[in-house]
């Protein structure tokens, strides 16, 4: 499938949850939000929220920042 | 006895507030802030680099068991965009404190009164510990306690700009009518922009360019930390009245 990942085209391999994506991508989830389709996805959600073709997906942290 | 600064419970250590914006590099932002004294460090919320895992993350240097970590809405023009960044701010689990920016105009950075009045009704009713950033406006300010702010951050002057507190008195009428702690935030340009603020009255600063821009952010930084003790420990002492005369300090009995 396809995902638009932080603004990017992303193929990935099919029925991956959050959590596989953070897994994936070698992301700790402490530290990092993630939003599937403008929806924040709680922490305890991760394991089974199924991203989907054409999903756009944002995973966020913390920058330095005033 | 201490003179701590407490919002909603929450006790700070030190009045001196950071950013974390604009240093060379990551080490370079821990030994300014370890330097500064500071106890609250504001951060930006952007995308993770996902395609570098390897790079570092702010948090590594910056223990958010240590500081207390407090995301802002930086860039954000829109109530929305201010929302979502606010909601995503949190669900990271590390804070629920709110720097609230709903930016009006670009070359400005003046805050849009409007949006962030709005912004902070919400996030308040939700839960957050909104700290708006907002223009020195004693109207607004007191708009914003009504609608829940925990704290008004009213800035010195504009963003990133060092020209130090523009206008004192529009600070010390805030002050007058505050009912919540009184932050300036932004324009902060030297030491005694900081000792200025804090003559006046103001609970705490927070600056992130005039530490991170300086030629030596960390000698800088230590400078911040004594100007923001010196100016509240002057504030508290009470100062002198100002006279247009002079008066003499040695005296003049036993003069030859």
């Amino acid at each position: 499938m396809t995902l638009t990942l932080n603004g990017k085209k992303t193929d990935i391999q099919d029925d991956l949850t959050v959590e596989g994506l953070l897994g994936y991508l070698m992301i700790a989830p402490a530290r990092v939000a993630v939003e599937v389709n403008l929806s924040i996805i709680k922490k305890n959600d991760y394991h089974t929220c199924v991203l989907k073709d054409g999903d756009k997906v944002e995973i966020v942290n913390f920058v330095g920042g005033g | 006895m201490t003179d701590n600064l407490i919002i909603k419970g929450i006790e700070f250590k030190s009045r001196l507030w950071v950013g974390t914006g604009k240093y060379k590099d990551f080490q370079e932002t821990k030994l300014a802030i370890e330097a500064s004294g500071a106890d609250v460090v504001t951060v930006a919320v952007r995308r993770t680099n996902i395609f570098d895992n390897k790079s570092d993350n702010l948090l590594d240097y910056i223990d958010p068991q240590k500081y207390k970590i407090l995301p802002n809405t930086a860039g954000c023009f829109t109530v929305e965009d201010a929302l979502r960044y606010s909601r995503i701010a949190r669900e990271t689990g590390i804070s629920d404190l709110i720097k609230l920016e709903v930016i009006g105009d670009e070359k400005t950075l003046f805050p849009d009164v409007c949006a962030t009045l709005q912004a902070t009704e919400i996030l308040a009713k939700e839960g957050f510990i909104v700290l708006p950033y907002i223009n020195d406006d004693p109207i607004m300010a007191k708009r914003l306690v009504d609608a829940g702010a925990a704290a008004v951050m009213p800035l010195a002057a504009p963003i990133g700009s060092g020209l130090g507190i523009r206008n004192p008195y529009n600070i010390k009428i805030i002050l007058e009518q505050a009912t919540v702690p009184v932050i300036v935030d932004a324009g902060v340009g030297t030491a005694s922009d900081v000792a200025v603020a804090m003559e006046l009255g103001c609970d705490a600063v927070l600056l992130n360019t005039a530490i991170a821009g300086a030629k030596d952010p960390i000698a800088m930084a230590t400078a911040m930390n004594h100007a923001v003790k010196a100016g509240r420990l002057a504030f508290t002492a009470g100062r002198i009245d100002r006279k247009l005369y002079a008066t003499a300090s040695s005296p003049i009995e036993g003069m030859l």
